[in-house]
């Protein structure tokens, strides 16, 4: 095993995966829009986690995994802000967030 | 043991219990509280591998950011002492029967495979190192995609504003 300060890699792997999978679950349970954008970052947090890994414990000499889970962080704002926004115009519309309440597309 | 495997364990144990109360709890706030103690020991665990960078941009944008914007959004849009009603058994069973297997399968992946690691020294990544390879157009450059990062962040700036933005012509309302 592929050690770094005490700590196998195979530890961080499995513990983005057990978040990975949380994600999906209540991705799969929620029905309100907030909770499942939570659930999808919680999803991308754990990408990262991946990418930082592997390039601390398998590439120490470059930078990809970092950059990468840079510009996924800043894609995950981005799609925060346009989520919410889209949530808060909804809001307005239907007077609930829950996705089983709201059904018309066209307005 | 080493402090770094001790500040693991913590961390590790952290992200599980939290993970889980994120996406379990029937408040929405202590869910949106949860999920941001998640990211808090992920730049934790960013510390421990060493890429102070990272964590940093971890705490500021995603627990700064991301978690206020969806407290923002709450306050905005929910009762917050409404509680959720209990998702039926059969939808949690299945979910959790999908989430269960779907772990498994990665994580014997993860156990049985053997990973080589490359011999190269270890880089110090420092904020010189940082500053330098997201501006270089060279092999080790980074300036196409962190321009195309500014582009996309612009367009979903611009974009949330429009989509947010009031009084947009409609049949049945008069336009402002």
């Amino acid at each position: 095993m592929i050690m770094n300060s005490g700590i196998p890699l195979e530890f961080y792997l499995v513990l983005a995966t057990v978040m990975f999978f949380t994600g999906i679950y209540g991705f799969l349970t929620r029905r309100n829009l907030i909770t499942m954008l939570m659930s999808v970052e919680l999803i991308l947090n754990s990408v990262n986690i991946n990418f930082m890994a592997f390039n601390r414990f398998l590439f120490p000499g470059k930078l990809e995994g970092h950059f990468f889970s840079l510009f996924v962080i800043a894609v995950a704002a981005a799609e925060a802000a346009v989520a919410i926004a889209i949530i808060i115009n909804i809001y307005r519309r239907f007077t609930t967030i829950n996705v089983e309440d709201v059904n018309q597309m066209k307005y | 043991m080493e402090a770094k495997q001790i500040m693991f364990a913590i961390f590790a144990l952290v992200i599980v219990v939290f993970s889980v109360l994120t996406v379990t709890s029937r408040r929405i706030l202590r869910a949106a509280v949860s999920l941001l103690m998640v990211l808090i020991a992920t730049a934790g665990l960013y510390f421990i591998l060493n890429y102070q960078f990272m964590a940093a941009v971890q705490l500021t944008l995603y627990a700064g950011g991301i978690v206020v914007l969806i407290i923002f959004s709450i306050l905005l849009t929910s009762q917050i002492s409404h509680k959720f009603e209990r998702i039926e058994t059969k939808k949690a069973f299945f979910s959790a029967l999908a989430a269960v297997a779907g772990a498994v399968v990665v994580i014997t992946t993860i156990l049985n495979h053997s990973f080589s690691a490359d011999t190269a020294a270890a880089a110090e990544v420092d904020m010189n190192l940082i500053g330098r390879s997201l501006l270089e157009t060279g092999p080790d450059g980074y300036v196409l995609p962190f321009e195309v990062i500014s582009v996309l962040l612009v367009a979903a700036m611009i974009g949330a504003i429009v989509i947010a933005k009031k009084g947009s012509p409609h049949k049945d309302e008069p336009a402002k």
